[in-house]
């Protein structure tokens, strides 16, 4: 019996304790006609050694990929310790810190955590994590238009993560808000202050702006928050937290700076997993604190006077508060932010801002030795961080398919999100490649394009490497 | 000692981040930042040594018997951490193509499966990555079936009055009203009262079965005879989905739409406070709205499901398609487990809590409902002993902590006064659980003799008892340099 320790004589005990005869009887307030009926298709148990055969088979068969996709989940080193604490039984196996005397260790690094992220973010307070950068986004939208008085309205421009937009649209559709969409600058793939003005007649809750943005490009993020602030609504910035080792923090953007701040924290040390669990982080000014959503840690005092960590502001809460609560969301991303703790900790200001610049820097590298092959153009003319769109002078999904076959995956089909924007795509490069990955991409890159354009054959420029 | 503490300017652990790039980059000046963030300056020997120190100061499952009601603390197996971190799994990008996760999305598949068959349901989604979510989810698809009908009228949610919190909360942000649905003395939701609440205004009720009491709902077929008559569906939220696995499924007691907690049922870690998992799981009518991305098999080949395959969905809840380690670590669980090893789940779990029930009611604790049988959990209450002597529950929470226990949960549900709700769990052997009845005789003994020993407690954990108040009062949520 898998993970159940009775013996039959601690059985026949206890069941004599309690008084009854036999397990049947435990049942015996169920309706009789709900019993018993689960499901024969479930498999027999395997032991241990069979499903570590069964899911190293499995991990085997998805294989290993020199990857350039980022578009919102990004790949960087996580150091060997930062797991190898997280998954100590102490920090996996807790719950909730709802004792506080029993969970000093989970609020004490959610104490740190929060100092170490509301200093990244340059904003007064943060949370101890939402879901993910979507559900976050969508929260920091709710929690925008509880803040203004009357508007229902929030401003969302297309540079904007597209999956992120429509996880914004399914959590906030059923309260009344309206998502509007600012366009784009198509030259320079950034949001052009001067294109809002047609927005400034709305009553507006909040503008939303990315950093980079969605096509990696570098966003007038002080123009853009200085607009929200003279048409009443507040600046919701969405930022990644490995750039803010390098670029100015939201509560420094324009005059008054960025009002919430939120991003996915997965590029602190969360492995890209298929999709998660990743964690999303909120940051904002001190008098917003009370709108804000999720589990908060504060530090007080014990009996003796000596410091300790707590849960606190918990009247903001569902378990508190019920309907009335701020949001739904009772759990945190716990053990992600354990991990992403310990990777901030490991790394460092240099460190982090090293990786944010060996990332900054490879995909600049990327960029021109794409770049130089016949055809093949950037997209934008903005200032990137790590991750840049580029036009194919061929369709993009047989490219991509040609490259999967050389152990590539060279990004992200921009097709359906953008069709505007014709065969682009989105390639990104961390501090993860060296020379020798973006030598190869842009080879066979050229050779694939080169391939398909088939009336200009042998149409390459010398490259310069 | 916090770790900003232990910083010394100018440390830097070098080999963990890569060397410095050339050049100074094309990135504007006007977008660097001018100061540098607070993070600590410390070596790597430093952050092994403060962070297994810090998690020293925790209670956990693998540290200690942990009875929290309602969130079920059962052992997580090690098996399912190690096969979920392949390195493979946790390299693969989750916009890489679907052939390139074949071996992951086949787990997926399969795990939606699993869930429908112990479940009863007919479609499951993946997609929630918490029990919370999964409640939005729910209901957002109850909204989502009720306007494609035209039914607009339906704007009530009836929640009983002792659900979880995140009941009413989730039933809020889908733009519902809630009314809540009183419990009559046995601890079975007030039918009458239902009966009387429900008509063209209800979209649903959302329930928890066995209820967050303890105790199994004996009229649920009435209830959702009630409920359904009045064009209304029926929300199980799956918070005590381990008191019924393998015994019964909310699917066959007349659930349209549910939810599973797989860091509880599935005993994925609760990795002190997340992350967690919250499958939905539904019936025909419900399924075209299932959020998404769903997992679909043709001829061997798994793909993801999209909007173009799925236009009646309520959307995407998260950017990914769900908290998918987690879903890994349930999947290897379910694998292990197996038809008999999920048929004894429920089984093991309610003999503990009926165990443990009798155990501390002969050591003349009060039970909230003494003529029920317990579910997988049971509520005591301390109202009794904090008359004749002023200790509380609050109390007796902090003097197990000494005693090497965690507390139980504590004054939920809210109308049971001065209780505990206590889920000992299927992995917990007799010898365990003996000891805690041992600890809570003791802490008895102590309330009459000595209730300044349990009004100071706890004695023995790293802080003492820790004021609340000032950290409301006084919000100090970032560490300052001195």
């Amino acid at each position: 019996m898998p993970f159940i320790p009775h013996t039959e004589e601690d059985v026949r005990e206890m069941l004599a304790a309690i008084g009854v005869g036999s397990f049947e009887e435990l049942f015996d307030e169920v309706p009789r006609e709900l019993r018993g009926r689960v499901g024969a298709s479930v498999p027999p148990g395997l032991t241990e050694m069979e499903v570590t055969r069964l899911m190293h088979r499995r991990a085997e068969r998805d294989g290993s990929w020199l990857n350039f996709i980022g578009a919102g989940a990004y790949e960087h080193h996580i150091p060997a310790a930062v797991w190898q604490i997280a998954t100590r039984g102490e920090f996996y196996s807790a719950y909730t810190p709802y004792q506080a005397e029993a969970s000093q260790g989970t609020l004490q690094l959610l104490f740190e955590y929060q100092t170490m992220m509301a200093s990244l973010a340059g904003l007064e307070v943060t949370n101890a994590s939402l879901y993910d950068g979507a559900s976050a986004l969508a929260e920091a939208v709710l929690m925008a238009v509880r803040a203004h008085k009357s508007a229902r309205r929030v401003l969302i421009p297309a540079t904007v993560n597209p999956v992120w937009r429509k996880v914004v649209r399914t959590i906030v559709r059923n309260q009344g808000i309206e998502l509007l969409e600012a366009p784009y600058c198509s030259a320079a793939g950034h949001t052009l202050p001067g294109a809002l003005e047609k927005f400034a007649a709305q009553d507006l809750a909040a503008l939303v702006v990315p950093q980079p943005n969605f096509f990696g490009v570098l966003e007038p993020v002080d123009e853009l928050a200085d607009w929200a602030h003279a048409h009443g609504a507040l600046a919701i910035s969405v930022v990644n937290p490995v750039a803010l080792a390098l670029l100015k923090p939201p509560g420094q953007w324009g005059a008054d700076g960025a009002d919430i701040a939120v991003g996915d924290g997965q590029p602190l040390g969360v492995p890209l997993a298929s999709g998660g669990p990743y964690f999303g982080f909120m940051a904002c000014r001190r008098a917003l604190t009370r709108q804000m959503p999720g589990r908060i840690v504060g530090e007080t005092v014990d009996t003796d006077g000596r410091p300790g960590y707590t849960l606190t502001l918990q009247a903001r809460e569902q378990h508190i508060r019920r309907s009335k609560a701020t949001s739904n969301i009772c759990t945190n991303q716990g053990l992600m932010v354990t991990a992403a703790t310990i990777y901030m900790a490991l790394l460092g200001p240099a460190g982090l801002a090293r990786v944010a610049r060996a990332s900054h820097a490879n995909a600049l590298a990327l960029a021109t030795k794409l770049a130089e092959i016949e055809g093949v153009a950037r997209a934008f003319s903005g200032p990137i961080f790590h991750e840049t769109v580029l036009r194919l002078p061929v369709p993009v999904a047989p490219v991509m398919r040609a490259l999967k076959a050389q152990g590539i995956l060279g990004g992200l089909n921009l097709k359906h999100a953008y069709p505007e924007l014709g065969d682009a795509l989105l390639v990104c490069a961390t501090e993860t490649k060296n020379e020798q990955d973006l030598a190869f991409y842009a080879e066979n890159l050229a050779r694939i394009v080169g391939k398909r354009q088939a009336p200009r054959s042998g149409a390459l420029k010398p490259t310069n490497s | 000692m916090l770790i900003f503490e232990l910083s010394r300017p100018g440390r830097h652990s070098k080999g963990l981040s890569p060397h410095a790039a050339p050049g100074q980059g094309a990135i504007p000046e006007k977008h660097l930042r001018a100061q540098p963030p607070l993070l600590p300056e410390v070596s790597e020997l430093d952050v092994v040594r403060h962070y297994t120190g810090l998690s020293q100061k925790n209670f956990s499952i693998d540290t200690h018997f942990y009875p929290l009601g309602s969130c079920t603390m059962k052992y997580n197996p090690r098996a399912c951490n190690a096969l979920a971190m392949l390195p493979q799994f946790l390299a693969r990008h989750p916009a890489a193509p679907d052939d390139t996760g074949q071996g992951f999305l086949e787990c997926m598949f399969e795990l939606q499966e699993l869930l429908k068959e112990v479940t009863g349901m007919e479609a499951v989604s993946l997609a929630p990555m918490a029990g919370a979510q999964g409640e939005f989810a729910g209901v957002a698809m109850i909204r989502a079936y009720h306007d494609s009908r035209g039914d607009a009228g339906r704007r009530e949610i009836l929640v009983p009055d002792a659900a979880h919190g995140t009941n009413p909360a989730s039933a809020v942000m889908c733009g519902y009203t809630v009314r809540e649905i009183a419990t009559d003395a046995e601890g079975n939701v007030d039918i009458a009262a239902l009966g009387s609440a429900v008509g063209p205004h209800t979209a649903g009720l959302m329930l928890t079965n066995p209820s967050t009491l303890g105790v199994f709902e004996r009229g649920i077929l009435e209830m959702g005879t009630i409920v359904h008559d009045a064009g209304g569906l029926l929300y199980y939220d799956g918070a005590n989905l381990n008191a019924i696995l393998g015994e019964v499924r909310p699917g066959d007691m007349g659930f349209d739409v549910i939810h599973i907690n797989l860091h509880k049922t599935f005993s994925t870690p609760h990795g002190g406070g997340g992350p967690g998992a919250g499958p939905v799981g539904v019936n025909a009518r419900l399924a075209p709205f299932l959020p998404l991305p769903l997992v679909a098999e043709a001829k061997g080949a798994y793909r993801l499901l999209g909007d173009a395959d799925r236009p009646l969905s309520i959307g995407r809840l998260g950017a990914q398609l769900g908290n998918a380690g987690v879903l890994l670590r349930a999947y290897i669980y379910a694998r292990m487990l197996g038809l008999e090893g999920m048929r004894r789940v429920a089984a093991f779990a309610t003999l503990n809590a009926n165990y443990l029930m009798a155990e501390l009611r002969k050591a003349g604790f009060e039970l909230a409902f003494p003529r029920r049988r317990a579910s997988h959990e049971f509520l005591i209450t301390l109202q009794g002993l904090k008359q004749r002597t002023g200790v509380t529950a609050m109390d007796v929470a902090k003097r197990l902590l000494d005693k090497g226990a965690h507390a139980p949960t504590t004054y939920f549900p809210l109308m049971v006064p001065e209780c505990l709700l206590i889920e000992p769990t299927e992995t917990e052997s007799k010898r365990t659980l003996d000891a805690f009845v041992a600890a809570m005789k003791e802490i008895l003994a102590e309330a009459s003799e000595n209730p300044a020993l349990l009004k100071n407690a706890p004695h023995t954990t790293p802080v003492r008892r820790l004021d609340d108040v000032k950290a409301a009062r006084e919000p100090r949520l970032t560490w300052k340099s001195p």
